[in-house]
């Protein structure tokens, strides 16, 4: 069981530097020198000299073979890997700031839409689907699932802008923009429920009824169990694997923030923060986002599977 | 040897059993909702030829379309017998903008497809065919890419690549007839939706590799390439059709997205540009700029949703012998 949770978690590794390398190859390789985004269009040669040679983007971009062997690796990439593994993120072309400061302040924010947002959809959908499992082929279940699908169909931009329209701007029933008191957080989360739920519902209805198939359901029936029974304690409990499953790869989303929501609602978190970066290419930013982003997303996928492990032991023989 | 098996084909051929298109077809018919919604979906790619039709004329003639020429004097107008949704900022026809809107969305569809299927095909069938160094180093690769915040890199992809679309003299002859922002949002959204479709195959590939025909091809001496494409393909090709219309709805929602955020569609009236316009005119109550989007993508959406789960249904055997088991 050691071995396999050392294997799992080293296997974390190769994946964030892929990671780092997709994102470096898109933003410094195709994207070009971002010294003439930074400069402007009215740039001189000289400014984006200075400019490349302070944040050293006119050193080669994977190994540096001028100066082989001694200072092979002096190069963009390996420096980008070095800085972000040393959790070093650097400065903020636009604000000067350390953007580990700017993480950490866009963090709060951040989690006070996404956690009740979580939280919120997690207990409906299961909480509907459940209800939908247990009526199956009747019609309350088909109305919740053409409900969810017709939910699904609604660009969620429409269901913010009429949020803010009818609601905040209209009947004056919350604030409309901004991040100063907790009623500034009931209409984002309203809205972002109403805009995911759907999904929720259609994905944990699937998994109750993928349980409800299986022989240990027949058994159950069989044996004269009530149906009632058989929902919340024999398919529920197991459907729980994947429900679980599903909870802990969303959390590190947690993090990254609501990247529509906080943007309409102007809430200063981490989604505003990456959209901002991405426009004024802010590459220390984009890089250290997605980075964190993607750590945790691989972390917590181990985690996953190394609680399967635990509780399948068939798992670690693979 | 040979020469036998073919000889025996046709005689086979009408006694063999209903291919599984055939199946899922009977099965579609009497499916009420997905007969709407392929109802539905045709009159869209009625609109969508339509649409293009115009696009072309124009372009052929050298002229400017009817949709985008500007009439300052009846701008906002409410809805009326000339212009049924009205018209927006510039005095364009909604309704016209709404159709072009649609093209938009289906050559979407479309363009992402050409990178997203033979990408995702390719690489989920030499994965699951040959196995060992071959399916470690694909399965690293989709699994890095599914390791970033999905819109982020969308975002990212199609950032940069306007960027350089823009910047590169090679590239004006194509952005003469595609759009650039389309280009770029169909690249972004390409190279990271073939995911999905890669794990599907290469399940697939993996599974089939291990039955009796491939194995009956292999001796018989059949070479692999031949396997992976004549073989095996026609047998995991529907999954191919399935992914597609459940991935498509997913496209046109991240497009409006897109364009909100302000790279989306630069030129062209799509349903994500006419959104955002609307989002202004709404606070002077004009309401019918967004209504008309947003109905207009709402039964596309719909219908696609339904009818891909009424064809996944339909040509998903496994699902149903479940449900006749227990149903």
């Amino acid at each position: 069981m050691i071995a396999y949770i050392i294997r799992r978690l080293l296997s974390v590794i190769p994946i964030t530097v892929g990671v780092i390398l997709i994102t470096f190859v898109v933003f410094r390789v195709i994207g070009g020198n971002p010294a003439y985004r930074i400069a402007g269009k009215n740039a001189t040669a000289a400014q984006i000299t200075q400019i490349s040679h302070e944040r050293g983007y006119d050193k080669p971009l994977f190994l540096n073979f001028h100066e082989f062997p001694r200072n092979v690796l002096d190069a963009q990439f390996p420096k980008l890997c070095g800085n972000l593994l040393r959790l070093d993120f650097g400065r903020s072309i636009v604000t000067r700031e350390r953007v580990s400061t700017m993480l950490r302040e866009g963090m709060g924010p951040s989690l006070c839409v996404t956690t009740p947002l979580f939280l919120i959809e997690l207990f409906l959908g299961v909480g509907l689907a459940l209800l939908a499992a247990y009526y199956r082929n009747t019609w309350i279940d088909h109305g919740l699932v053409l409900l969810s699908v017709m939910g699904m169909s609604i660009s969620s931009l429409v269901y913010i802008m009429l949020a803010q329209y009818w609601l905040a701007s209209v009947w004056r029933l919350f604030p409309v923009w901004g991040f100063e008191s907790p009623r500034y957080l009931i209409l984002p989360v309203l809205v972002g429920t109403i805009a995911g739920v759907g999904g929720e519902l259609r994905f944990y209805r699937t998994v109750m009824l993928d349980e409800m198939y299986q022989e240990y359901v027949r058994t159950a029936r069989a044996k004269g169990v009530s149906s009632r029974r058989i929902l919340f304690h024999h398919v529920l409990r197991n459907a729980l694997i994947p429900i679980l499953t599903n909870v802990i790869v969303a959390i590190p989303f947690l993090y990254t923030g609501a990247l529509l929501l906080e943007n309409f609602f102007g809430i200063p978190g981490l989604g505003r923060l990456t959209v901002m970066a991405l426009f004024n290419f802010d590459d220390d930013v984009v890089f250290a986002t997605t980075f964190i982003g993607s750590v945790l997303f691989v972390l917590f996928n181990a985690f996953t599977d190394i609680a399967y492990a635990w509780a399948d032991p068939r798992i670690r023989l693979q | 040897m040979s020469a036998a098996l073919e000889q025996s084909a046709p005689g086979t051929a009408s006694a063999s059993p209903e291919g599984l298109w055939t199946i899922a077809w009977r099965q579609l018919r009497h499916n009420r909702l997905a007969m709407v919604c392929l109802a539905i979906l045709c009159v869209y790619t009625a609109t969508w030829l339509y649409a293009e039709g115009i696009y072309w004329t124009a372009k052929i003639r050298g002229i400017v379309p009817d949709y985008k020429i500007s009439h300052y004097e009846i701008r906002n107008a409410p809805p009326s017998a000339a212009h049924p949704l009205g018209t927006n900022f510039a005095g364009r026809d909604n309704l016209k903008q709404l159709i072009q809107g649609t093209r938009i969305a289906f050559e979407i569809g479309l363009l992402t497809s050409i990178i997203v299927i033979p990408l995702g095909f390719a690489l989920g069938a030499l994965a699951g065919y040959f196995g060992g160094k071959l399916d470690g180093a694909i399965v690293y690769l989709f699994s890095v890419v599914a390791s970033v915040p999905d819109i982020l890199l969308i975002m990212s992809i199609t950032y940069v690549t306007r960027a350089a679309v823009e910047r590169s003299a090679a590239m004006q002859s194509v952005t003469r007839y595609i759009d650039a922002g389309l280009l770029s949002i169909c690249v972004g959204m390409g190279f990271t939706g073939w995911v999905g479709l890669c794990r599907i195959i290469r399940g697939e590939y993996l599974k089939h590799r291990e039955r009796q025909y491939v194995l009956a091809a292999r001796s018989l001496g059949v070479g692999h390439g031949a396997i992976i494409f004549r073989h095996i393909m026609p047998n995991v090709s529907h999954l191919v059709i399935i992914n597609f219309s459940l991935r498509f709805p997913g496209l046109i929602l991240t497009e409006v997205v897109l364009s909100y955020l302000g790279i989306g569609i630069a030129n062209e009236p799509s349903w994500g540009t006419i959104i955002n316009d609307a989002k202004q005119r709404l606070w002077l109550g004009n309401w019918w700029e967004l209504a008309g989007a947003t109905v207009a993508m709402f039964f596309l959406v719909l219908a696609l949703n339904l009818f891909g789960d009424a064809l996944r249904d339909a040509l998903d055997p496994k699902l149903r012998i479940a449900e006749a088991k227990t149903g």
